[in-house]
């Protein structure tokens, strides 16, 4: 099986399909990188070279705006990845 | 389209899956002395719902009436403390004039806690056996009514499970079935797929209408749809969560949107909003899966199609839950608690296509008796509590 998948033709992220060891060398489409750190089973990889305040593109829609640049291969999580409708709460934000 | 099901006619027409013994509280206070009524009978057809709150509330109300009267149910016992605001003489009435057989204990005037047990366990006794003798009648897909929903939500959940589900729904929908999807708050950012999806521009108003009241209702709480198990589940934002969870509605037009407790009037695809209208008022409103699966339970599923990808293991009083797991990890660790391993795509044993077709027959299996793994397991979980509603608007039906 393939380690990434990208879901929809525009999406300018892909998908981890099972957990991924750093160094792993990934190739989806065009873009091909070496990952710089582990990553969980359903993680978004960057596909192109993404800047702060670009939207990234899952399921060929928008789901959120990136907060720091983000060139292929970066882990996009929220650590980088703002929602433009609603904040995202960590386990014990609200402690 | 005729199929080998089977059902019990009520007096309203339509047919049940089950015929369940329902015994209802109507205030917390009479909680306990409902749950031991239940608990010799639970696997014999009895099952426990009831409201908490000792104010009145004319959405509890509804959601009561609608519960008891539901094609799943045969009989229903209600235990009152005897204080408490709930119009349980009015709700009697409703059930009884749907021609089931009701009774109402009063804790209070029936010689308190061992005394109520004693005699609900009498008329539960009675009733399950009746109902187990019930006749089962010829019932058509068209007569089916189909709720889904997500929970337990990961990373997966929008690429196995949410679209096997999908897949699910356009052949129920196709052969007739009413489908229920919800939760307008995990909509937010795909207003514009569902408005192209509906029937009219009117029905389309009143669908992108509701998404922007959720989402100010979120605002205004300062939460929205979105727990911290999704992002540990490697979901971001509210938004990515959306299109995971809008891929189940399938591909087929949008009919109506209908509020809880609205039976879809015809077959095929409906949106359920569980946001309330007005301002906001009495904490947050969705507060748990199990919430919304009385909601949609309440407009008339006969069963619910659940998808999880962290691991949920709820059923529910009234209607049987089939749980779709579209983490293959999460499967491994919980394969007892599951019925479809959507999984598989991940792993690439399966397609999307595959665990659609999977579904669809496990869903008839179901609707014909089998026991679904929650059901199977004795998951009976049920949480009802304050909301306001406005009745829908004329745009929000199809002209029959």
């Amino acid at each position: 099986m393939l380690d990434v998948l990208q879901i929809n033709p525009a999406d300018n992220v892909c998908v981890a399909n099972r957990p991924l060891p750093a160094g792993t060398r990934v190739t989806c489409g065009a873009t091909g990188f070496i990952l710089e750190q582990p990553v969980p089973l359903g993680a978004k990889l960057a596909l192109t070279n993404l800047k702060s305040g670009d939207q990234v593109i899952k399921f060929g829609v928008p789901i959120g705006t990136l907060i720091s640049d983000a060139p292929p291969g970066t882990y996009i999580h929220t650590h980088n990845l703002r929602s433009d409708y609603l904040k995202t709460y960590a386990r014990g934000d609200l402690i | 389209m005729t199929i080998p099901l089977t059902g019990y006619l009520r007096s309203d027409g339509r047919k049940g899956i089950r015929n369940i013994t329902v015994v209802a509280y109507l205030v917390e206070c009479a909680h306990h002395v409902a749950r031991e009524i239940v608990y010799p009978y639970r696997e014999s057809g009895a099952h426990l719902i009831g409201f908490p709150g000792c104010f009145p509330n004319a959405y509890a109300h509804r959601m009561m009436e609608a519960l008891c009267t539901h094609p799943n149910v045969g009989a229903v016992l209600l235990v009152s403390l005897g204080c408490e605001s709930f119009a349980r003489r009015k709700l009697e009435q409703t059930i009884t004039e749907s021609g089931r057989p009701a009774a109402t204990l009063v804790i209070q005037k029936d010689g308190g806690t061992r005394s109520t047990i004693e005699k609900g366990r009498a008329w539960v006794e009675q009733q399950t056996q009746t109902l187990a003798q019930a006749e089962r009648v010829p019932m058509a897909l068209d007569e089916l009514v189909v709720g889904t929903i997500c929970g337990g939500s990961d990373a997966t959940s929008g690429m196995t499970a949410n679209p096997a589900i999908g897949v699910a729904f356009d052949r129920l929908s196709d052969a007739g079935a009413a489908c229920i999807f919800e939760e307008t708050g995990e909509l937010i950012g795909c207003e514009h797929l569902l408005a192209e999806r509906c029937v009219d521009d009117g029905l389309a108003r009143e669908v992108v209408t509701s998404v922007e009241k959720a989402r100010v209702y979120y605002d205004v709480l300062g939460h929205g749809s979105f727990a911290s198990g999704n992002a540990e589940g490697q979901l971001t934002t509210q938004e990515e969560k959306s299109v995971g969870a809008y891929i189940k509605s399938g591909t087929r037009p949008i009919n109506g949107l209908i509020k809880p407790a609205d039976v879809p009037p015809t077959g095929g695809v409906y949106l359920l909003d569980v946001v309330p209208d007005g301002e906001v008022r009495y904490g947050f409103p969705n507060i748990v899966d199990n919430a919304e699966i009385a909601e949609l339970i309440a407009c008339g599923s006969h069963v619910i199609l659940f998808a999880t990808g962290r691991g949920s293991v709820v059923g529910s009083a009234i209607a049987p839950v089939i749980k779709v797991c579209g983490n293959p990890q999460t499967y491994e660790r919980l394969a007892d608690d599951m019925d479809i391993n959507a999984g598989a795509v991940m792993t690439g044993d399966a397609t999307v296509a595959d665990v659609g077709d999977a579904l669809y027959d496990q869903t008839i299996a179901v609707a014909g008796g089998a026991p679904s793994r929650s059901e199977d397991l004795g998951h009976q979980e049920f949480i009802l509590t304050y909301k306001q509603f406005e009745p829908i608007g004329p745009a929000c039906l199809p002209v029959i």
